[in-house]
């Protein structure tokens, strides 16, 4: 070779090296794949995770772990059948490191399965499917929100202790969700020395109420536990009212009862009772300072979803530091995980073995448009994750 | 030239069907997901084509047998999987059932109504796992280990890709067969003229009762294998959504033919993608439900015959005459009821 | 169950099969006049209660006034939809015709989501049907859904009337049976659809605004009611008011009773009365043997 040559190649060397140890220098973006309803019934909620989930982002500079966040989006548009597909796009197609996501059960328990098998880290930041942390528990499968049956469970022991309630009938719509809260509600009430003397089914997502409300006046128990969400709670709530009910008969209920459906209800839900890990009037300095800047980054009043999609940043975050950002070594980072204590807007919590949050439950009353917090139903609540076997 | 091309449209799906299984090896895995949901759903396309195209019997309710033999194979798999030799079986055998009964009672209408009975009875399957315990609810169910049979387990991604492509190959065959045999011709009579049929003393009734048992058992066979696919099932398998997205395929594919419904399918699948795919169509991908409903209504009216319908208006001379009704038998042939 | 529970339930299954009948006629009169199979006609009943959820505004308290608007909007808009697009629709066979108005579907779900998003919404009963009157000692009726049962006995009276006394109702009858003859005679028949369609659509749109204050107002509210009105129609007959008036009533009262008895399988109840009704007549109740 002359030298003109091998000056040539050995420059061109010197330059790859300098090249390649200069982009080691800056390690790869993290891609986070956001599968959300971004259409649909549900668009609000998705609206509201993104935002919780980029503004914790935004608040660390851009970087969790040292790493820079790209993002992926994918509409799950709440539908089940379609979930596979979806969450396979972002797995195999697109390469995502971290799955967050989504609303819908059904979409969930989807994707839990895809992300067993492949051993993508997955979030949940909202469906509350007992099976996502059950039986299809799994060391990178993460929930920031809760399981149907806490919230359920704590309405179950404050309308027993509390309520002084002996007789209650329960109504819900026929699904997953429904049967969940279901039960979580009766197992509380029950240890509480209460009894459900019936269990009544509307075929989701059916709103005709008339028929089960009659027999509901009929029946005449001391309370009503419901759990319907979004269209169906505003309804069910102005019926309930509507039928003289709400003078004689509580109507107790999980939070999503009145969540973002208290201007819809108007008069309907005031004073009514609810269970839920948030509520408005919190106080505390972490929620106060989340809310402002929630409120001033999207214009918006954050609600217990931005809190939740918040939260499961905060959850990455915890797990990529203790890592140094290489989400490869899966069992580090689920052990950080398991260790934190998270300092939620909510107030501080754990996720314990199953990976689902370990918190307090509020109890919150209805004033005007909002669910203002009066007590603490349970303190540091755990679901019992029947099923998982980790 | 009318040989030429009646060879190579004998030979043409077999020689795809071939290219498809070199190539399987050199493909991404979300390539190879995405292959194997188009040709599960192009089994789907066969079997409404059976009772369509070939009997001319217009169902709106076929999703139902679909997602029955995709629930009877996860409900037969409980928690601990099964084998492939009873399972597939069970799922084909159940839609078949079930297909039974619902041709029995809507086969006696005729028409609009045929379309709304099969309609109705779809939603009665789609509330029996949606509103019972039966079924595990509106969020479906999990199927823990996916179906084997001895050393082939439907886990591996290979089986799944080269076990699909061998059942599509197999419905293909299957149904050329049987639109070459006496229940065909007798089919394509009854699509043609139900009441000289009768008077020629054919058993109308049967016939049609047999090409929708036939037609919910390959339904069957395609939910067994989407179940196998995914892992997990739920009552939008059945809804009539998915009814009438399998009819859109096989008209979009070009009626009355069997390549037509696979050509549909993949058409359609390729279709909805690009639609909400924001690298190709940029804002427009969000207003997805928009542009595929314009994108139905305009195919619809505009082709009426599908994307065959277009090739053969492109090249009429190779295609000789346009072939309408390729399967009705000449006046003379040798066809007995 | 005692007697005053059975007839409140009685009262329930009424008011549910009398808006059913709004919705079901129109699609039966579509169907049996003009011969097409019109899977939008779900996104009509969509369409009315969205508009009460516009115009409740607008309006205040003059309820009825907002809904003699809703319907005359309503009307026009089928009008125009006629002319425009379901006019192509005759000549082509009923598998065109259903893929075509699937596709229709999607776009009315799409314009919906783009010009009013995809929330929940509730609608106001006007104040003077607000709140209920006691029923015995054991609950209370709410007056708005004793106005929605007089309305709609109300308007299925007018519908008898205006098919069976007036000129009208002569020439829809005729045009049912024989179209090519219709013609012949003078009439132009084209401009008849027309009427006849915007007269579908104005009493789905009527039975959806009239809903809204008692159910909310949902994106996927229209494939709800879509396949109750199709079975409605079948266990009916096609092109039959009285047999469509007759199965919303049978409907409402398998439904109703169906949900109190047989809770899980409520859902399953009413295709279970179609398929017996299929076995016994696969016309309909009061279909025309073809």
């Amino acid at each position: 070779m002359s030298i003109q040559n091998t000056r040539t190649a050995l420059t061109a060397l010197a330059l790859a090296c300098i090249a390649t140890l200069g982009h080691a220098q800056q390690p790869p973006k993290l891609k986070v794949g956001l599968m959300l309803p971004f259409s649909g019934t549900y668009n609000a909620l998705g609206v509201a995770i993104e935002n919780g989930f980029k503004l914790r982002v935004e608040e660390q500079g851009g970087k969790l772990g040292g790493r820079e966040i790209e993002y992926v989006k994918v509409d799950d548009e709440s539908d089940p059948a379609k979930a596979t597909d979806n969450v396979n796009k972002l797995i195999k197609r697109d390469n995502v490191d971290v799955i967050v996501g989504t609303v819908h059960s059904g979409v969930a328990m989807a994707m839990a399965k895809a992300a067993k098998e492949s051993g993508t880290v997955l979030i949940v930041p909202n469906a509350g499917a007992d099976a996502v942390t059950g039986p299809m528990c799994a060391p990178n499968i993460f929930r920031s929100s809760f399981s149907n049956w806490q919230p359920a469970y704590a309405m179950g022991e404050v309308a027993g202790k509390q309520e002084k309630k002996k007789k209650a009938i329960t109504i819900t719509w026929k699904y997953a969700a429904g049967d969940e809260s279901v039960n979580g509600f009766k197992e509380g009430f029950e240890k509480a020395g209460g009894q459900v003397v019936k269990q009544l089914n509307v075929p989701f997502p059916n709103v005709e109420f008339q028929a089960l409300l009659t027999e509901i006046a009929a029946a005449k128990p001391d309370a009503v536990y419901a759990f319907f969400a979004g269209g169906g709670a505003v309804k069910f709530v102005k019926d309930y009212a509507a039928a003289g009910l709400d003078k004689t008969i509580p109507l107790y209920g999980p939070g999503f009862l009145t969540d973002g459906t208290l201007d819809a209800q108007g008069a309907a839900a005031q004073g009514m009772l609810t269970t839920l890990h948030y509520a408005d009037g919190l106080n505390t300095p972490r929620d106060t300072s989340f809310r402002t800047a929630y409120a001033k980054a999207f214009k918006l009043q954050p609600d217990v979803y931005a809190v939740q999609g918040y939260d499961a940043a905060q959850m990455l975050a915890i797990g990529l530091d203790a890592v140094k950002g290489d989400i490869g070594k899966k069992a580090e980072f689920s052990a950080a995980i398991e260790r934190a204590k998270i300092d939620s807007p909510r107030g501080t919590f754990s996720v314990g073995k199953s990976h689902n949050p370990v918190q307090d439950i509020y109890l919150r009353k209805v004033d005007g448009k909002e669910n203002k917090v009066v007590g603490v139903a349970v303190k540091g609540l755990a679901d019992p994750a029947r099923g998982c076997r980790m | 030239m009318k040989n030429i091309s009646a060879t190579m449209r004998h030979w043409l799906p077999l020689a795809c069907a071939l290219a498809l299984a070199a190539l399987g090896p050199w493909m991404s895995p979300y390539l190879a997901d995405f292959v194997v949901k188009v040709m599960i759903l192009s089994i789907f396309a066969l079997s409404l084509e059976l009772l369509v195209g070939m009997t001319g019997l217009v169902s709106l309710g076929h999703a139902a047998f679909y997602g029955i033999g995709a629930y009877a194979t996860v409900l037969g798999a409980g928690r601990d999987g099964g084998s492939i030799a009873w399972l597939l079986p069970l799922a084909m055998g159940s839609a078949a059932a079930y297909a039974l009964v619902v041709g029995a009672l809507s086969l006696r209408t005729r028409g609009v109504y045929f379309i709304m009975v099969t309609l109705a009875f779809a939603q009665m399957a789609f509330f029996v796992f949606h509103d019972t315990p039966f079924g595990g609810g509106s969020d479906g169910i999990y199927m823990y280990v996916r179906p084997t049979l001895g050393a082939i387990d439907m886990e591996s991604r290979w089986v799944q890709f080269y076990g699909v492509l061998g059942a599509l190959v197999g419905t293909y065959g299957l149904l050329a067969l049987i639109r070459r045999s006496r229940l065909g011709a007798a089919l394509a009579g009854i699509r043609v003229n139900e009441q000289r049929m009768r008077a020629a003393g054919f058993a109308v009734y049967g016939y049609k009762l047999a090409a929708f048992v036939i037609a919910g058992a390959l339904a069957g066979l395609a939910g067994f294998l989407v179940a196998s696919r995914d892992g997990v099932v739920n009552p939008e398998l059945m809804a009539w959504h998915n009814s009438g997205e399998v009819l859109l395929m096989i008209i979009l594919g070009g009626l009355g033919h069997l390549r037509g419904a696979v050509i549909g399918a993949v058409a359609f699948t390729l279709l909805k993608e690009v639609l909400s795919t924001h690298a190709l169509v940029g804002p427009l991908a969000d207003q997805w439900q928009l542009t595929l409903g314009l994108a139905i209504i305009a195919f619809v009216a505009l082709l009426p015959k599908g994307l065959i319908g277009v090739a053969a208006r492109l090249s009429p001379a190779a295609n000789g005459a346009a072939p309408k009704l390729d399967a009705v038998p000449a006046p003379n042939a040798k066809v007995t009821p | 169950m005692d007697v005053g529970t059975f007839l409140v339930q009685c009262l329930n299954a009424v008011q549910y099969g009398l808006l059913l009948f709004l919705v079901a006629s129109g699609l039966t009169l579509i169907f049996g006049i003009m011969g097409v199979i019109n899977l939008a006609h779900g996104s009509f009943y969509m369409l009315g209660a969205y508009m009460a959820f516009a115009l409740s505004p607008l309006f205040g308290d003059q309820f009825l006034v907002m809904l003699v608007a809703g319907v005359v909007l309503a009307a026009l808009f089928g009008y125009v939809l006629e002319w425009a697009f379901f006019s192509y629709l005759y000549q082509r066979d009923h598998l065109q015709q259903v893929l075509m108005t699937y596709g229709l579907i999607l776009v009315f779900e799409a314009l919906r989501s783009m010009l009013v998003g995809n929330d929940v919404h509730g609608v106001k009963a006007p104040p003077w049907l607000e709140g209920s009157f006691a029923l015995g000692e054991l609950m209370r009726y709410p007056w708005y859904r004793l106005f929605a049962s007089a309305a709609c006995i109300v308007l299925a009276l007018g519908l008898y009337f205006v098919v069976n006394r007036t000129r009208l109702g002569m020439m829809i009858r005729a045009g049912a049976s024989n179209r090519d003859m219709v013609r012949g005679l003078g009439i132009d028949i084209r401009r008849l659809y027309r009427i006849v369609f915007a007269a579908g659509v104005a009493l789905a749109a009527l039975a959806g605004m009239i809903a809204a204050p008692m159910s909310s107002v949902y994106p996927g509210m229209g494939g709800s009611v879509l396949i109750i009105c199709f079975v409605v129609v079948v266990i009916g007959g096609v092109g039959s008011i009285t047999g469509a008036l007759v199965a919303s009533l049978l409907v409402g009262f398998v439904d109703t009773f169906g949900k109190v008895f047989f809770a899980e399988l409520s859902g399953m109840g009413i295709y279970v009365l179609m398929a017996a009704v299929l076995i016994w007549r696969p016309e309909g109740l009061m279909g025309r043997k073809t």
